[in-house]
């Protein structure tokens, strides 16, 4: 077995007072590369920022080559062999200087450097830097006009220049096409051969297929599973990830009447495979799947945010076609977004104001609004969908996570639609508040078609009627929901995507599309998702 | 606990009437210690004094509601100054066509600031900026860089016979009767109706409101159907045309095309904006703020040289008022935020 390189024993990290790493033992081993996956929230990103330096724990201790290692600051723990590059790859580069002074750069700000810049001396330094991680670029080029791909590799270069003990991927190939993403796994299969040990963070697995030697599942801020061996089991990794109790909500799924909103042969990006679904009136749909398959681009489709690369929809039997939020809403295709803070919350505006802002037209007279009516339905809805607050005049910053998007919800509610698409509408919310706001809009949900985007399963077994599983932009499974056979549900998530032909021309609910997919049908899928 | 709660509600008074508190208190002061402040007249002459800023505030206002920032407005304004002059005096035209020109002028102004912000992706302060270098460049060129007035003469060796109509002057000098005669000057009452159009149309019309919801969070308002870029086109359209309304007035009150006034509109109008940030504890840009800060300004300037402070003494005076203010806004008000949110 080879050497541990680094060791996390009952690492514990509070913030207030939500717990978010609850007793961490983990191995990182040199020369192996380790994937962790977690849903948001699990605590992943919490653990990263132990590990660098951003954050301390609150308990237990962290061993590196067999020495404590307690990091000050991101700079001590990169000094000490633990460096890690991060999501956004600007953060990993300088895009205005060249490649040679970006591979060089760390050297500039340690002490004892003179004053003026050898730039030749740095020149060959950076070169050499270059041939050792195959990089091919003349080191004068600036990295702006660089790809994203060769942009990556010169944030991993730099990491590399420390020569870590421990490298930190954080979802390298979110932004990379997967030929972009095949070179990256090159350079790691060789500073795995020379005995580095990698934490790879990713949801697509693909890559983890791809890289990894064993599999780390978290969940509320624990390790719920290590996968390791000849054979990974990628099923359960991402069953522990997911993780589902019994629901206790008790469903009576409704098929729903007249067909609201139809697509047909939808391309979600530039080939890949068509889809197709009929949502009907009054019924629930819980479209479900990793981060990157899918979900939330088929969201932005329906509302108008993006065009689809192919095929149409259609809304009450016409075709429809939205090109902008405003146009989808006069339609009465209404989306709550993901990520309220960025996507929906007004900080600056009172409650009253954040939930009738979509309608103000119908709070108004000759353009001047009536402010009584508005407060009045803001008020109704607060009683209806239960925002804990002290009136319709409390500031939107004043509620707690789960209130506020009680309130984000409740404006999409205030009228009638005629489709209603919730992208992860239970993000950042408690288990009280998601009841709440489940039990809400399956309450009210005749009279329209509500289709939920949802990365966790038992998010989509508390409010669907029907669940329709994504991966990699392709339909993998449907499932009516009653009596789920979780296995196969999980085992869909997790893919490999089902190969999908147009001549089959509508699904048959619960009842997944036939025939296994081929290898290259797959990865031209995430190739294709990458590129988008 | 309870002193906390006590504590937190003299803060909340303190922050929503501080201001307005002050801008009494002060105008008591100078009514005891400056003879003559506390007269109609001195009144009106302070609101005189404040008019043409305050017009020019209540457009950048508009701009600051919707995140952005207009530096142009100055430079608009002596256009517009020049451009009225250089209409009826070289032109000849009459004064209905030089305010029309002016007007147009500004919207279009307004609209190229917008559409390089909105669609050119230019960052508002720096667009802005090079619009304002562009104007007091461009209303330099047909005069190669002189005044206007009647009888200057001109390139080809002529002499400009056209007059400022009295039509014109009109908008610079009558006075309106109220109570005394010729009291009211028509500038003040611009001021004070434009003054009242724009607090009517941010507070209370469902375009301001989206405006306000674009400033806080522009992906927000986007999502839920708000044509973003149309209103930020409109909030610099606003704010161009409400400056050569200030240029108009300017010129109608100087009668010649004056190259070297109107050098302080642009920071003045600013800080009134700015200040107006403090009025009520809004803490965000409105337009009976600005108004307020205008006049506080005005009330300041005005019972300061009553009392024989020196006239070089006037911008270290307003700008102590404008970080005054600006402490009052941010550090107070996120106290009050903060506690609020514990």
């Amino acid at each position: 077995m080879a050497k541990i390189t680094c060791k996390l024993s009952g690492l514990e990290k509070s913030f207030g007072r939500n717990h978010v790493l609850r007793g961490i033992d983990l191995e990182l081993r040199a020369g192996e590369v380790t994937a962790l996956m977690g849903a948001n929230g699990a605590g992943k990103s919490t653990l990263v920022k132990v590990l660098c330096g951003y954050h301390f724990a609150d308990a237990g201790r962290i061993e590196l080559g067999g020495e404590p290692f307690a990091p000050t600051d991101a700079a001590d723990a990169i000094s000490k062999g633990v460096v890690t590059v991060h999501q956004s790859i600007d953060d990993g580069v300088i895009p205005d200087l060249d490649v040679a002074t970006n591979l060089t750069l760390d050297r500039l700000t340690e002490p004892g450097v003179g004053l003026f810049v050898n730039d030749r001396k740095l020149r060959r330094q950076a070169q050499d830097v270059a041939d050792g991680m195959g990089l091919t670029m003349d080191v004068r080029t600036r990295v702006a006009d660089l790809d994203v791909a060769d942009r990556q590799m010169i944030a991993i270069a730099r990491a590399m220049a420390r020569s870590p003990k421990l490298l930190i991927l954080d979802e390298p190939t979110s932004s990379l096409s997967a030929s972009e993403a095949e070179r990256l796994f090159v350079l790691i299969d060789r500073l795995r051969a020379d005995g580095v040990a990698i934490l790879y963070i990713s949801h697509r697995m693909s890559d983890i297929r791809r890289v990894a030697d064993r599999i780390v599942s978290m969940r509320d801020g624990a390790i719920s599973g290590i996968f390791e061996g000849d054979t990974l089991d990628y099923t359960g990794a991402v069953n522990a990830m997911l993780g589902h109790q019994m629901t206790e909500v008790d469903i009576t799924p409704v098929s729903g009447g007249v067909p609201v909103l139809e697509a047909r042969d939808l391309q979600l990006f530039e080939g890949s495979p068509p889809i197709s679904f009929t949502a009907r009136e009054g019924e629930v749909i819980a479209f479900t799947g990793l981060l990157g398959s899918g979900t939330t681009d088929l969201a932005e489709i329906v509302f108008g945010l993006a065009k689809q690369a192919g095929g149409s929809l259609t809304l009450d039997g016409k075709p429809y076609q939205a090109l902008s939020a405003g146009e989808s809403v006069a339609k009465g295709v209404f989306m709550s977004p993901k990520d309220r803070s960025e996507n929906a919350v007004i900080g600056d505006f009172d409650i009253a104001n954040n939930m009738t802002l979509p309608f103000l037209k119908a709070f108004s007279r000759f353009s001047f609004l009536r402010e009584g009516a508005q407060r009045s339905a803001a008020r109704e809805m607060i009683g209806k969908i239960g925002v804990k607050c002290e009136g319709d005049d409390d500031g939107i910053g004043t509620l707690s996570g789960g209130n506020q998007q009680k309130v984000m919800i409740g404006r999409w509610l205030l009228q009638a639609s005629r489709v209603l698409l919730l992208d992860e509408p239970f993000q950042g919310v408690d288990i009280g508040a998601r009841r709440d706001i489940g039990q809400y809009i399956r309450q009210t949900s005749a009279g329209r078609t509500t289709l939920v985007f949802v990365a966790e399963i038992d998010e989509a077994l508390e409010i669907a009627d029907r669940i329709i599983v994504l991966n990699e932009a392709a339909i993998a499974g449907e499932y009516i929901n009653k009596n789920i056979d979780l296995n196969s549900l999980v085992a869909d998530v997790s893919g490999p995507g089902r190969k999908w032909t147009s001549d089959d021309d509508q699904l048959s609910p619960a009842q997944p599309p036939a025939g296994q997919a081929g290898t290259s049908a797959r990865t031209q899928a995430s190739n294709q998702i990458a590129a988008g | 606990m309870k002193t906390k709660t006590m504590n937190k509600n003299a803060l909340d008074l303190a922050i929503r009437y501080g201001f307005i508190v002050l801008l009494c208190g002060l105008a008591l002061f100078f009514s005891f210690y400056a003879s003559g402040f506390a007269s109609p007249r001195s009144a009106v002459f302070i609101f005189q004094s404040v008019a043409i800023t305050g017009i020019l505030a209540l457009g950048v206002t508009c701009t600051l509601v919707v995140g952005g920032f207009d530096l142009s407005i100055g430079s608009v304004a002596t256009s517009s100054l020049m451009l009225s002059a250089y209409a009826m005096v070289v032109l000849e035209q009459s004064a209905f066509v030089a305010v029309v020109l002016c007007l147009v002028m500004g919207a279009v102004v307004g609209l190229i600031n917008g559409l390089l912000i909105v669609k050119m992706r230019v960052p508002d302060l720096l667009a802005t900026l090079g619009m304002m270098f562009l104007l007091i460049g461009l209303q330099r060129i047909p005069t190669q860089g002189n005044s206007i007035a009647t009888g200057m003469s001109l390139t080809d060796g002529s002499v400009a016979v056209g007059t400022f109509s009295a039509a014109f002057l009109w908008l610079g000098r009558h006075r309106f009767d109220l109570f005394l005669d010729r009291l009211l000057p028509v500038p003040v009452v611009v001021f004070l109706l434009i003054a009242l159009l724009i607090w009517l149309f941010l507070g209370f019309t469902r375009h301001g409101r989206l405006m306000y919801a674009i400033g806080s969070n522009e992906r927000a308002a986007g999502l839920v159907g708000t044509n973003v870029q149309r209103y930020k086109i409109v909030a610099y359209m606003i704010s161009g045309v409400l400056a050569s309304i200030g240029g108009i007035l300017l010129a109608a009150r100087l009668g010649r095309g004056d190259i070297a006034s109107g050098n302080n509109l642009l920071l003045d109008s600013v800080a009134a904006a700015l200040i107006g940030f403090a009025v009520l504890g809004a803490a965000r840009p409105n337009a009976f703020g600005t108004a307020s800060g205008a006049l506080f300004v005005g009330i300041l300037l005005q019972g300061l040289t009553m009392m024989n402070a020196p006239y070089y003494m006037q911008d270290f005076v307003k700008g102590i008022v404008l970080v005054a203010a600006l402490v009052f806004t941010f550090y107070l008000s996120s106290r009050r935020g903060g506690r609020r949110t514990a």
